[in-house]
């Protein structure tokens, strides 16, 4: 069972986020953002942080009607491939931490 | 005195070119939303300074865009496309059972007299309306109850492309998708009947089914709107009776294969057609860019050159890319793959280039301002 999405849960963690260039210009905002993020941290959780700042990016990021990664977003951090990580499943330490950002990109494909 | 600003949506974002009546001299401004396929953008009949857009992107979806201010500034609005009901499956292009999915908006069609009220037609087809200015989007499901399971996508997609409201009769609608068909609404979207007998595709199984048929562009002129242009996968047709039949207008086309289509703002039998040499060759016959008008209703067809290129010319000019205004003397536009955007003054005597660099133009609409 989660634990509650309530980000006004005491201790949050301080999540970064690096959005591509397409997404941060869509959104209006920075390209790097700080985010509250209820533990555990989870790309899902992240995800609805992100898309409760900037609603802007609904639908963006994640289907709408599935709640899927789109399928060419992909996401990195620690120099690892994340997109195929569980949606629920803890993300390392370090992006928990706030120390390594989690990136969000739009895959190489087309030209 | 009236101005003309026609709206232009590309591979890689959104253009907007503006004139005044004489329209020789114009001003481009763009891109907006760069880097983005920006399939359609509409202004509102009721209130001109209301334009709406369909920006989108494989990599990062659908955002309707809307401006209040003629497009200088600009603001996503929903983008929260739901089929009602599980949508169960359509044919995919082996003939197999695909679940449908929203992909992308392909068209906007404003309401003539609400500017908050526009419709949308989307890939996998089904057309959606909002009420409250793009905020929120409701799908009109009806629609795909018309055998949507033996709807197959066309090369570019199973995309609802063509909405037509019919300004005599606020209840009546006509949508067109690749590859389904015509499909007419007497009662505001509430129900639907297929609008397709006449027509005779050999690309089907059965070339007279029901529906399947890949239509690529639908037209009427607003004095006579029980009269509609249709420019199939092949064939030019035409209906007398609001689709309930077609015959072909092809005549002495040099091909009948085609997408875009329009009728003069003046004249209900003067409509224009750009033909490409085949289904497998896109782009105009002989390397010549020539826009055919006939003045009497499809039975004759004169080719429009003055102006255009003549000779190694290999754009396609796309379903939604062609459109007209609606000043005393009607002008006519284009634009086309290879990212020109054309204009007649003169209801296609004379050309002229308005820009020659574009993206490739996926849709130009019109609208003529006071």
């Amino acid at each position: 069972m989660d634990a509650p999405l309530d980000p006004r849960q005491p201790d949050p963690a301080t999540v970064r986020v690096v959005l591509p260039y397409h997404l941060y210009t869509l959104a209006q905002c920075a390209a790097e953002l700080v985010l509250a993020v209820p533990r555990p941290v989870t790309l899902t959780r992240v995800m609805d942080a992100l898309e409760a700042a900037h609603p802007r990016l609904a639908g963006a990021v994640r289907d709408r009607t599935t709640g899927r990664r789109r399928p060419l977003v992909r996401f990195y951090a620690c120099q690892d491939d994340l997109s195929n990580l569980p949606p629920d499943a803890p993300l390392p330490d370090a992006v928990a931490s706030g120390s390594e950002p989690l990136v969000v990109v739009g895959a190489i494909a087309g030209g | 005195m009236s101005r003309i600003r026609v709206l232009v949506g590309t591979r890689k974002g959104a253009f907007i070119l503006s004139a005044d009546a004489a329209r020789r001299d114009w001003q481009v401004a763009g891109p907006f939303f760069g880097g983005w396929e920006v399939f359609h953008m509409a202004g509102s009949p009721a209130n001109p300074d209301r334009l709406y857009a369909s920006q989108s992107s494989s990599w990062f979806g659908q955002v309707i865009q809307r401006s209040d201010d003629g497009g200088l500034t600009w603001n996503p609005v929903g983008n929260d496309f739901r089929y009602v009901g599980d949508p169960g499956t359509h044919l995919h292009y082996d003939g197999t059972p695909r679940p449908w999915e929203f992909k992308r908006v392909w068209h906007l069609e404003p309401s003539p007299t609400d500017a908050d009220t526009v419709y949308a037609g989307v890939e996998d087809a089904a057309l959606f309306r909002s009420t409250d200015g793009g905020a929120s989007w409701h799908e009109l499901p009806a629609l795909r109850e018309q055998q949507g399971a033996k709807w197959m996508p066309g090369a570019g997609g199973m995309c609802l492309h063509t909405i037509l409201l019919d300004p005599a009769n606020p209840q009546r609608l006509y949508v067109a998708i690749s590859a389904a068909g015509a499909f007419r609404s007497d009662d505001g979207g509430a129900s639907w009947r297929p609008i397709n007998r006449g027509l005779h595709s050999q690309t089907i199984p059965d070339p007279e089914a029901e529906v399947g048929h890949c239509v690529h562009r639908i037209a009427l002129h607003p004095a006579r709107p029980e009269t509609l242009f249709m420019q199939k996968h092949w064939d030019v047709m035409r209906s007398d009776d609001a689709g309930g039949t077609w015959h072909e207008v092809s005549g002495n086309l040099p091909s009948d294969f085609g997408f875009a289509m329009a009728v003069h703002a003046h004249e209900p039998d003067t409509v224009y057609v750009v033909p490409i040499l085949s289904d497998s060759e896109h782009y105009p016959p002989e390397g010549k860019l020539r826009v055919y008008r006939s003045q009497n209703g499809g039975k004759d067809w004169d080719a429009l050159t003055d102006g255009l290129p003549q000779a190694h010319c290999y754009v396609n000019i796309l379903r939604d890319a062609m459109a007209v205004d609606t000043l005393p003397e009607c002008g006519v536009y284009f634009g086309t793959t290879g990212g020109q955007v054309y204009v007649s003054a003169d209801s296609g005597d004379h050309w002229q280039a308005i820009v020659r660099d574009l993206p490739a133009v996926l849709s130009v609409s019109v609208q003529t301002l006071p």
